[in-house]
């Protein structure tokens, strides 16, 4: 996980040519912890801290109206104006594409981004709408009933992806 | 997760747990209320109706803000404009408002268990905006929301609530907030407008303004309500205004970092003086931007499971 990171973080870097206009947002809860992370280890190579924002996307899920429990609303906190800003959106695991989809929305809905990018830590396949990640992590091919648990350090845990077969 | 209820009727009807609930997703939702576009999807295609049976400005509009803020439609109903005025009875109204597929009906009626009368009648998740002198649980919500906001926690805090304890639905609903939040809560006003038996509710009873502002955290004013005075209650507003005003001298009993609450509107120089309404110890203001958090988290919370809000079921 480590490994993937620091990669992730060289590769933004190169692909933004530095770290100009560039922020961080993660989408709750584990991309809260990616892109703070993702921010310690660009601020260690280019001595600038970046804008880190957190994204929670509950009002904006396409399931509201049909699923049986209800999600709690978390907070969003992102204490920058992100327009004309180079968005880099930080998910944990990328699978159908719904939950960014979210995100997308979201972000739009607090100003117009000049450009948003996707790193995730795993793509497990399965997209069920046209959407791509620039930084991958580690692509880990799934079948579609199995389950990708992410496990974090902030949460006592030891950093880990798990994939559980039901 | 959500409130595992159809209706918000009363205060008395909550657990802490589901206060603290509601509190937090009013907290998330905040957010949205200081964003350029102030809207987000949750509620889209849901219909929101106001049915209002008594004048209210600020809490109609209110509710309708928070509705819009979470993209629901809205349709506001007042009694002149409507059937009642043909002899419709509450229900039948409700009934019709339902068969249009409201899915959240907001209502305020002079009466009583007005609220809870309709909620049996209806499939729709009923919000009580205030039932005659019974209870405004909204109102007491925000209320809780902005001293947990301003002070950090409610439990501990000294609360004192100045002025018609007997006839005030914000009052009531405030009482059953605190205390079940664990906030110690004083009542002082007039003897004629303390009801009977209010220790049951786990308050201390004051006569005196002075002697019950000392030490206080939070003073809720309540408005005199101006209209009830022809019940002799009051030997004269300026009489009331002497003892019950709260003044920038009296305030001066309370804690230094005290806040003024006020549910509004306003009767300045009667119940409190322009001055201190307009310190920096009142968070009247705040109350009011905070009620569209509160009442937009409410709304979610209702909405709850899709299976139960589906009407077509």
């Amino acid at each position: 996980m480590a490994r993937a990171l620091t990669r992730i973080s060289h590769e933004i870097l190169e692909r933004n040519k530095g770290i100009e206009g560039v922020a961080l947002v993660g989408i709750r809860t584990g991309g809260v912890f990616l892109a703070k992370r993702l921010a310690a280890r660009i601020q260690q190579i280019e001595k600038r801290d970046v804008p880190l924002g957190e994204l929670d996307i509950t009002l904006y899920r396409d399931d509201l109206s049909i699923r049986k429990d209800q999600p709690e609303i978390r907070k969003t906190t992102i204490p920058f104006h992100i327009s004309d800003l180079k968005i880099v959106l930080v998910d944990d695991v990328l699978f159908t594409g719904r939950t960014i989809r979210a995100a997308l929305d979201g972000l739009m809905d607090l100003g117009r981004p000049a450009e948003i990018q996707l790193a995730v830590l795993v793509d497990r396949g399965h997209r069920q709408l046209p959407i791509r990640a620039n930084y991958v992590g580690k692509s880990i091919p799934t079948a579609r009933e199995e389950n990708v648990q992410v496990f974090f350090e902030e949460l006592g845990q030891d950093d880990r992806v798990c994939i559980v077969t039901p | 997760m959500g409130l595992q209820r159809k209706d918000l009727l009363t205060i008395a009807a909550l657990t802490a747990d589901e206060i603290q609930l509601i509190l937090t997703t009013a907290e998330s939702l905040k957010e949205v209320g200081g964003r350029d576009i102030k809207k987000v999807p949750a509620l889209r295609g849901k219909t929101v109706v106001n049915l209002f049976f008594e004048p209210s400005t600020r809490t109609r509009t209110s509710f309708e803000l928070a509705a819009k803020r979470l993209s629901a439609d809205v349709i506001n109903f007042s009694p002149s404009t409507s059937s009642m005025v043909k002899g419709e009875t509450l229900v039948d109204t409700a009934r019709n408002i339902e068969a249009m597929q409201a899915d959240i009906i907001v209502l305020r009626h002079s009466s009583p268990g007005a609220a809870e009368n309709l909620a049996r009648s209806v499939r729709s998740s009923v919000i009580n905006a205030g039932d005659g002198w019974h209870e405004h649980p909204t109102q007491a919500l925000l209320d809780v929301f902005t001293i947990k906001e301003k002070k950090g926690r409610v439990a501990g805090l000294l609360v004192v609530i100045v002025g018609d304890i007997a006839h005030s639905r914000v009052a009531h609903s405030n009482i059953l907030a605190l205390t079940k939040l664990g906030a110690e809560v004083r009542v002082v006003a007039p003897p004629t407008m303390i009801p009977l038996a209010l220790e049951h509710f786990g308050v201390t009873v004051f006569y005196h303004l002075d002697e019950a502002l000392i030490g206080a955290d939070v003073i809720i004013m309540l408005r005199l309500q101006r209209e009830r005075l022809g019940k002799a209650l009051l030997p004269s507003i300026r009489e009331y205004a002497n003892l019950y005003c709260l003044t920038p001298e009296r305030l001066k009993l309370a804690k230094a970092d005290a806040i003024v609450m006020h549910p509004g509107p306003l009767n300045r120089g009667v119940e409190i003086a322009p001055s201190v309404a307009d310190s920096a110890a009142a968070v009247i203001l705040d109350q009011v931007t905070n009620g569209v958090s509160v009442r937009m988290a409410l709304m979610y919370l209702l909405s709850g499971s899709g299976e139960r809000s589906t009407l077509n079921e």
